[in-house]
């Protein structure tokens, strides 16, 4: 009896693997391919290179995919000498970057840096002066913007965050950052950081908002995923992967996937808006 | 005969493999120190070579001085021996003097475990237990501070810290211990008098490396000590090492200062480490011929 139900459920996972493989429409580009794909840089990036690398491996066993962090600068500099296939970036390269390492420029999505607190924080919502005096340490306490009584915990992120690099230019306007902010190397970091401290305050992917941390409307704005699209929310970039002069027949692949029916699904999925 | 001969023969190679190793070794390392000095030149050809060692961090104004994560790395390599010693002298006499033998046995057991842990893990109980207490219970800043790594590292560094002063302890001979009985000597008198000076040579040498560990690691400070390139004015501020510093810059532009200043970083470091080998092994030697 034991045996034949688990003869049943090896049966059932065989026909839901093969009918996998046979209704996937974007993944056949992948057929008879083989071979290793790295990706590094962008840390905003990685919860969609990792989905879509989950579903490509699946199919095609003869395709490996490794997804690592390091930040935007890693995936430029690591991709223009030539250390890995695909180098993302959270921010456009500069046109130094692209005439050094003869880089192309792949735009698959639209992402906002968006304000976030601890979710038990009754501040949701600043004006972007606020924040600016925030950020440049002039503004210390919480009841300063109109919360409780509380010294504020700033936290920022590292030199090559692309993330950071946007939200300087954008919210902040190119205005200083306070030297006594914690620093932390990754948008998930980040997450962590604010998640686990009542009075912090930082910003990160609005892809990656969760319900561990509280995102914060600024001038009026909510940032989420309509907001990003139609434009309102202006503290806005995209997300790109980098390739060394003209990508390889298997990285071609897996870069024309991202722009599929099922990639943009899964951009979709994980908050971001994909474009075109 | 012509065995000897072809015995003689592979001694030799055996040697010459092994100097070939050797010179290799060293000649890797100093190629390393060179190599950070040349990439460290345009920051030491910007400004004062000295201007680096003693100035600020503060890019956006052009000023690439490593001085707060000179400090910071001191601190927190102090800060956790201060802590970290007394521990790991109690431990060490608990299990090679006073301890009965099973509860020291195991002490010794648990301890050796503890060597093996990896680093990452103590960051990462850390940030999860060790901030939010301090954060509660001090009220000052985030919790990401000099106090709370010192805390972490100084549980790190303890357990290779005891076994060598196990081994120190144990070393010293039974017959000067009684000895000291016979003269009326109590069990703090002899840990005093006779065990400690002269365990000095091996428990010096546990201080010593342990300082090398705690001023080389990255990810506990990366992880807890909040990573703010500013002076250390107080125990709970947040604070950057030289390590956490390059750790956090290596993703720069690579033509930009910000990047060179990691090079400055990895002098800084080598320069700290390879002094404190030297005097380990200075003293080392010394006390060694000393020996009675």
């Amino acid at each position: 009896m034991k045996r034949k139900t688990w003869f049943l459920a090896m049966l059932c996972m065989a026909v839901c693997f093969s009918a996998g493989s046979v209704f996937a429409g974007a993944y056949d580009a992948f057929q008879g391919k083989e071979g290793t794909i790295k990706i590094s840089g962008g840390t905003a990036h990685i919860p969609v290179m990792q989905a879509l690398a989950k579903e490509i491996m699946t199919r095609h066993p003869g395709i490996r995919i490794t997804v690592a962090g390091g930040g935007s600068g890693v995936g430029i500099k690591q991709v223009g000498e030539g250390l890995v296939d695909i180098g993302n970036s959270g921010r456009k390269p500069t046109d130094e970057e692209i005439a050094a390492y003869n880089l192309k420029v792949h735009q698959w999505a639209l992402d906002g840096v968006a304000v976030v607190v601890h979710p038990q924080n009754p501040v949701k919502s600043l004006s972007l002066q606020q924040v600016q005096a925030i950020f440049a340490g002039t503004a210390t306490n919480w009841k300063d913007v109109g919360g409780p009584d509380k010294v504020i915990h700033v936290f920022t992120r590292d030199e090559a965050s692309g993330t950071r690099e946007v939200f300087w230019k954008k919210a902040l306007k190119k205005g200083p950052v306070t030297a006594t902010a914690d620093v932390v190397p990754s948008n998930g970091a980040m997450k962590t950081a604010v998640a686990t401290d009542p009075a912090a305050i930082g910003y990160m992917s609005v892809g990656h908002i969760d319900a561990s941390v509280a995102p914060v409307t600024l001038d009026g704005v909510k940032p989420s995923v309509e907001t990003v699209r139609n434009g309102t929310y202006a503290v806005s970039r995209g997300l790109y992967s980098n390739t060394k002069g003209e990508p390889s027949p298997l990285v071609k692949a897996f870069l024309d996937t991202l722009y599929s029916p099922e990639g943009r699904a899964i951009i979709e999925r994980q908050g971001f808006i994909p474009v075109p | 005969m012509k065995r000897r001969v072809d015995g003689l023969r592979s001694e030799k190679a055996v040697r010459m493999a092994l100097a070939t190793a050797v010179v290799t070794a060293a000649a890797l390392t100093g190629a390393i120190f060179l190599y950070m000095l040349v990439l460290a030149f345009p920051l030491f050809a910007h400004g004062h070579v000295f201007r680096v060692l003693i100035q600020d961090w503060a890019p956006l104004q052009g000023r690439y001085g490593i001085r707060p994560m000179i400090g910071a790395s001191l601190a927190l390599s102090f800060g956790a021996l201060a802590l970290a010693i007394p521990v790991s002298l109690g431990c060490a006499a608990f299990v090679s003097i006073w301890g009965r033998p099973k509860p020291a046995l195991f002490v010794r057991r648990f301890v050796q475990t503890m060597t093996g842990i990896p680093t990452v893990v103590y960051g990462f109980v850390g940030a999860f237990l060790v901030v939010p207490v301090v954060r509660d219970v001090f009220q000052a800043g985030s919790g990401r501070c000099l106090f709370s790594a010192i805390l972490v590292l100084s549980l790190m560094i303890s357990p290779t810290m005891v076994l060598f002063f196990i081994d120190a302890m144990e070393s010293v001979p039974k017959a000067y211990v009684l000895a000291a009985s016979a003269l009326g000597a109590g069990p703090a008198e002899k840990f005093l008098w006779v065990i400690l000076p002269c365990a000095r040579a091996g428990l010096i040498t546990g201080v010593l490396l342990a300082f090398g560990r705690a001023f080389g690691d990255t990810l506990i400070s990366l992880m807890l000590a909040g990573n703010a390139a500013v002076f250390p004015s107080s125990l709970f501020h947040s604070v950057r090492t030289l390590t956490a510093h390059i750790a956090l810059v290596i993703a720069a532009d690579f033509q930009s200062l910000e990047f060179a200043s990691i090079f400055a970083c990895g002098v800084v470091l080598y320069a700290v480490n390879a002094a404190i080998a030297l005097v380990a092994w200075n003293l080392r030697s010394r006390l060694l011929e000393n020996r009675p």
